[in-house]
């Protein structure tokens, strides 16, 4: 048993990390399209404690999404082809950003377009909104028929997207990488090439299931995107591979549950993490990763959480 | 209290074959729990199947603080809740969404319900003898076997009348045409048009998609208000993961999707989209 007094002496671990500008108290963030606008999940945890909030995908027009189901559960995983609905980025700056400027939190906001055009308009909108701490370049969504997935497949096409980011905003930009793609060290480089601040990966993998009884596919969209602890290897993998890649640092993401997942990424070279799915089956999950790292750096003597970062690599 | 909650499992057991009744004790639930909304319910201890269930609230006992489940074993989670035995844990998430309207009046009140479609209805029933307000209960099942609830519904003071499928009892039919043959049969039931005489003031409904359709175009027809409880495939159950959707009519001829999980699961019949 440990004594207050005993507590005292002993110093707690530095969790602060810096993404690519963006400054976190703690290296624990949500995983866009999994925490809302975070209102949802304030009566589960306290929205001040996490590192970062990330933000649902946002457009410039308001999207219905696709038809459902848009949900199946897989082993360990879940299907999903929600197609990016949201109110559209002057509601979001209107009504979400107003009151996440009420928590000492960075917010990050996730962004997805038709057009390169598209990407232009809302790097520049919001970056005059104020209470922007980062913009996530998302070019890696699945569930969309334009844009998405199809910029994020092609490594020219992803820079082209991110230098036309970079050119309509002084924030920090993350760009959130599709797994679904021959090398994802090739894309990461070249989205570092165009000057991107930090990586995002992995977005979900493309998927599918079929109905055995109707002998049809399930989802209202026919594809979708996995999600959840199934997808945790191929995510460490390629955070490993992009660490290697390029120099810039890494938010993780792909399955991870609990510390110890989240611990794997850190050392594979995430800088930070993002918890996704988690969220679903445990609206702690956040919190519990976050208090789990803490409790791992306390017991193994580990200062702070930077010197953890890559150390897999030897 | 938190809203995230491991209720010991007071008693597991199975009512007829396919369906169990789980009562937990948990009095943070019971204190705020209304009629209509239910808890996400973590079936296993590991990551498959990963995620919760959703199951509607059947019935609370304020007194011990007791909150029931009545469910059917329809897959691999269900199957797993189904092993509980008294004394095990069990991680829940609620009360969550929004539940019936409760009556304020002398109105007159109609449930109607298809298979566990009468689960949440029953702890509206509850709620509805507890403030002195008699219904009109229409239940559908497939078989005889599979009516739930029947006598205990009675028991709290309302009527009762009962619809199978295979004709095993009483009523031979579906239960939406057991409720159509009762408004144009009663007396006191108005006609389309019946205008100042309409007593049937509101209805509420929980059960298959097609019955709660074919309801609302009924309910529509004799100009009686319908709540409907929908059930849709649900990711988080607290409104982030937008899986749970459900196509609302606006006021201009569009549509948009609202979440089952928050904004319901009860709608008015008037305002979904059936498709």
């Amino acid at each position: 048993m440990i004594s207050d007094s005993d507590n005292a002496s002993i110093s707690k671990p530095d969790l602060s990390v810096n993404v690519g500008g963006i400054r976190m108290k703690n290296p624990v963030t949500t995983a866009s399209g999994t925490f809302g606008f975070g209102p949802e999940y304030a009566p589960y945890i306290d929205l001040n404690r996490l590192g970062a909030i990330v933000v649902k995908g946002t457009t410039l027009e308001p999207r219905a999404g696709n038809p459902t189901p848009r949900l199946v559960e897989t082993p360990a995983g879940v299907l999903n082809s929600i197609g990016l609905q949201n109110p559209g980025v002057e509601h979001f700056i209107d009504e979400a950003l107003p009151y996440l400027a009420g928590f000492d939190v960075p917010v990050i906001v996730n962004i997805s377009g038709d057009t390169l055009e598209d990407y232009a308009g809302l790097a520049a909108r919001l970056s005059r909104a104020g209470g922007v701490a980062g913009l996530e370049v998302n070019i890696s969504c699945p569930n969309v028929k334009k844009g998405g997935m199809q910029f994020g497949g092609d490594p020219a096409m992803a820079a082209e997207v991110t230098r036309a980011v970079k050119e309509n905003s002084e924030l920090p930009v993350v760009v959130k990488l599709s797994p679904n793609v021959t090398s994802i060290a090739a894309v990461a480089e070249k989205v570092a090439e165009a000057g991107a601040d930090a990586i995002s990966l992995i977005n979900t993998l493309l998927g599918m299931s079929v109905d055995i009884k109707t002998r049809r596919p399930i989802l209202g969209n026919t594809m979708g995107g996995l999600s959840g602890p199934a997808v945790r290897p191929v995510a460490v993998r390629m955070v490993w591979q992009v660490y290697q890649a390029v120099k810039l640092p890494i938010i993780g993401m792909g399955g991870i549950a609990t510390a110890a997942d989240a611990l794997e990424f850190i050392l594979a070279g995430a800088t930070a993490v993002a918890i996704g799915t988690a969220n679903f089956v445990n609206p702690r999950a956040t919190i519990d990763v976050l208090e789990g790292i803490e409790k791992y750096l306390s017991e193994n003597g580990v200062g702070d959480i930077k010197e953890l970062i890559g150390a897999a690599h030897g | 209290m938190s809203l995230v909650t491991d209720a010991k499992v007071i008693q597991n057991k199975q009512v007829i074959p396919g369906y169990y009744r789980m009562d937990l004790a948990a009095p943070s639930v019971t204190e705020r729990a209304r009629p209509g909304q239910f808890l996400h319910v973590r079936c296993g201890s590991t990551h498959d199947p990963l995620l919760r269930r959703p199951i509607s609230i059947n019935a609370v006992d304020r007194r011990t603080g007791e909150v029931s489940l009545l469910y059917r074993v329809a897959g691999r989670g269900t199957s797993l809740l189904a092993g509980h035995r008294s004394g095990d844990m069990v991680s829940i998430v609620g009360p969550l969404g929004r539940g019936f309207t409760i009556p304020e009046g002398n109105e007159k009140v109609i449930v109607v319900s298809g298979g566990i479609g009468i689960a949440p209805l029953y702890f509206f029933l509850q709620e509805l003898a507890g403030l002195g307000i008699k219904a009109t209960v229409f239940q559908g099942a497939a078989t005889s076997q599979q009516v739930l609830l029947g006598n205990e519904i009675k028991e709290l003071g309302h009527s009762v009348f009962i619809a199978t499928d295979d004709g095993t009892r009483d009523f031979h039919g579906s239960v939406t045409t057991l409720f159509e043959n009762y408004l144009q049969n009663s007396d006191f039931a108005p006609g389309p048009g019946a205008g100042e005489n309409l007593i049937m003031n509101k209805s509420y409904a929980c059960g298959p998609h097609g019955m709660l359709r074919k309801l609302s175009e009924i309910t529509a027809r004799w100009g009686i208000p319908c709540e409907v409880s929908l059930e849709e495939r649900m990711g988080c159950g607290v409104g982030a993961c937008l899986s749970c959707a459900c196509k609302v009519k606006t006021g201009d001829g569009g549509s948009v999707y609202h979440r089952v999980c928050v904004e319901g699961p009860v709608f008015q019949s008037g305002e979904v989209s059936w498709e």
